[in-house]
């Protein structure tokens, strides 16, 4: 649900003036108060991942990660991933471009229908595909006649990703887009450019940095999504299990550090989409 | 494209982005949400109703909204008192406590869930703390609300932090000279502007908790009538067969998920017609 939230470029914080301020003692309590709240519940929680995934050492670490069964949910992640990122950002940019440049009746309408993935539980994004394609769905029969297979499937566990990632591109491009106006596309219009070329040469390099933040936070999610995978997927072993829903599994068999060592790998992405996301706040903070 | 009015039709490609964003969206959310409708009117109205007012199930909603209103509610405290430090003093790491609050949206639920439950289980290194006090946490409400407070926390203070911000310090500097006490500038000056936002958050938390798996299923226990959230009652009726069933509760999930939505697009446009008045003023 990352995105949900417009970001704020962090920085300047203001200077301390004495009747605009606090005591000292009030504010290093404060500071104290707000630490120990996020140590607790975010830092903590941070620690224990790495702790208990090398409670049995290294050597336990690498047999955790290099276990079939967890290469296998790796490698569907990734081939999940590399499906729902490029299609929900061609969607993205698409959507902003018509959302952006032109005025339609109904705009309104469609930017709403583009949040709605948001405030739909995890599960019930899930469980909308069995409706369709599972055996009891609507399309089920007909699809086990032609022997397609969906629901307990990889397609099954792609629809359900590219749902819950749909609005990720399409709301960092569309306020970004707004505020940049049409006066650059017009001018190359003018000029005689044409379609492809005005968007490769005038709107891509003055959205790309939004575009790459956008498919980063699409990333991060497609790769850590549980609660809809964990409906569309049946958990077959090498089969259909993504790196998050291996965890669970191994972590109710109680190997608990293995199940952490997987985890470990899911925090160093979350890690690496943090930092790669505060240095494009940065970038962007600059251009404008 | 009758809706289109041509005098707009400067640029090119409007018919084929519209298009494909309308059919993409039509195919990937709008038709198997229609599907959802669907499956459960295959029920009766008093079959409908009886599902959905089931004692398990009822017992499933109350647990899910309590805990996501109690664990929202705990965020607009500590979400306010970090969007405050974070903007308003200097303090070493304050970029790495920044970027930290991002984290539960960028770690995948599972991970939080399972690190959370080692943490606070009876045996972990807080929960060993809390169990001679009598304080259990894992596997009661009590520790659903902690998984909802982590998935919960960076949504009021992203609202919040921007608003901060941007706050002028005219009006505070006029409260000081008038001989006002800090805190009370804070209460009668700054808190005012910043109850919208504080709303906002608020309810961008409450709507997220109440439909969250992934961190609250390895924490919460499971146990029917009483740890066992809305979002898994859906799962074990799925895994019953009881497709239709399952698609009754969802829809009630759903359709509170909407009103907090509706909500929250009031609660903005309030805040921003707010923020233009106070800065036109």
């Amino acid at each position: 649900m990352a995105g949900i939230v417009t970001n704020p470029r962090s920085g300047k914080s203001q200077p301390a003036r004495p009747h605009l301020t606090e005591s000292r003692a009030v504010r290093y309590t404060l500071i104290g108060i707000a630490l120990l709240f996020l140590g607790l519940i975010v830092i903590l929680p941070m620690v224990s991942v790495i702790a208990e995934s090398f409670r049995k050492g290294w050597e336990a670490y690498v047999s955790a990660l290099s276990d079939p069964d967890a290469l296998s949910a790796l490698k569907l992640t990734l081939i999940t991933a590399a499906i729902a990122v490029p299609l929900n950002t061609i969607f993205g940019v698409a959507a902003a471009w018509a959302i952006t440049k032109f005025k339609f009746r109904g705009k309104n309408l469609l930017v709403t229908l583009i949040d709605l993935p948001f405030a739909v539980s995890p599960v019930v994004s899930g469980l909308i595909y069995v409706l369709l394609f599972g055996a009891q769905g609507f399309l089920g029969p007909w699809l086990d006649k032609h022997d397609i297979n969906i629901i307990f499937a990889t397609p099954g566990i792609v629809l359900a990703t590219m749902f819950v990632t749909f609005p990720f591109v399409a709301r960092e491009l569309i306020p970004l887009m707004e505020a940049q106006g049409v006066q650059d596309e017009e001018a190359a219009v003018s000029l005689g450019a044409r379609g492809w070329r005005v968007f490769f040469k005038v709107t891509l390099p003055n959205i790309k940095w939004g575009l790459l933040y956008g498919m980063i936070l699409c990333n991060a999610r497609a790769m850590g999504e549980f609660g809809a995978v964990s409906v569309v997927s049946g958990h077959i072993r090498g089969e259909t299990n993504t790196l998050p829903l291996h965890i669970e599994i191994v972590y109710n068999e109680y190997q608990f550090s293995a199940a952490f060592a997987v985890a470990s790998l899911l925090m160093l992405l979350a890690i690496i989409t943090l930092v790669a996301k505060s240095v494009l706040e940065s970038r962007m903070s600059q251009e404008h | 494209m009758t809706l289109l009015r041509k005098k707009d039709r400067v640029l090119p490609g409007l018919s084929i982005t519209l298009g494909f964003s309308v059919l993409y969206l039509s195919l990937i959310v709008l038709i198997p949400l229609a599907a959802l409708a669907l499956k459960s009117a295959e029920l009766s109205p008093s079959q409908w109703w009886d599902t959905v007012s089931d004692p398990r199930v009822v017992a499933s909603y109350k647990l899910s909204l309590l805990t996501a209103f109690f664990a929202a509610l705990v965020n607009l405290v500590f979400g306010l008192l970090l969007a405050w430090v974070l903007v308003r003093y200097k303090f070493p790491g304050k970029r790495i406590v920044d970027g930290l609050i991002d984290l539960p949206f960028a770690l995948p639920t599972a991970v939080a869930g399972i690190a959370l439950t080692t943490i606070y289980a009876p045996k972990g290194w807080v929960g060993s703390i809390l169990e001679p006090l009598g304080i259990k946490v894992a596997y009661t409400p009590l520790g659903i609300t902690l998984a909802l407070i982590f998935i919960g926390i960076p949504f009021v203070v992203r609202t919040v932090q921007p608003i901060l911000q941007d706050m002028e310090s005219d009006m505070e500097e006029a409260a000081a000279l008038l001989g006002a006490h800090r805190a009370r500038t804070f209460f009668k000056v700054i808190l005012p502007d910043l109850i919208p936002p504080l709303l906002t958050g608020f309810a961008l938390a409450f709507a997220r908790g109440i439909g969250e798996y992934g961190s609250v299923v390895f924490i919460s226990g499971n146990m029917p009538m009483k740890t066992e959230i809305a979002p898994l009652l859906i799962i074990t009726k799925l895994e019953q067969y009881e497709y239709s069933q399952a698609a009754a509760v969802a829809v009630v999930l759903l359709l509170i998920s909407f009103v907090l939505l509706l909500l929250i697009n009031i609660l903005q446009r309030w805040s921003n017609r707010r923020l233009r008045s106070v800065k036109g003023g």
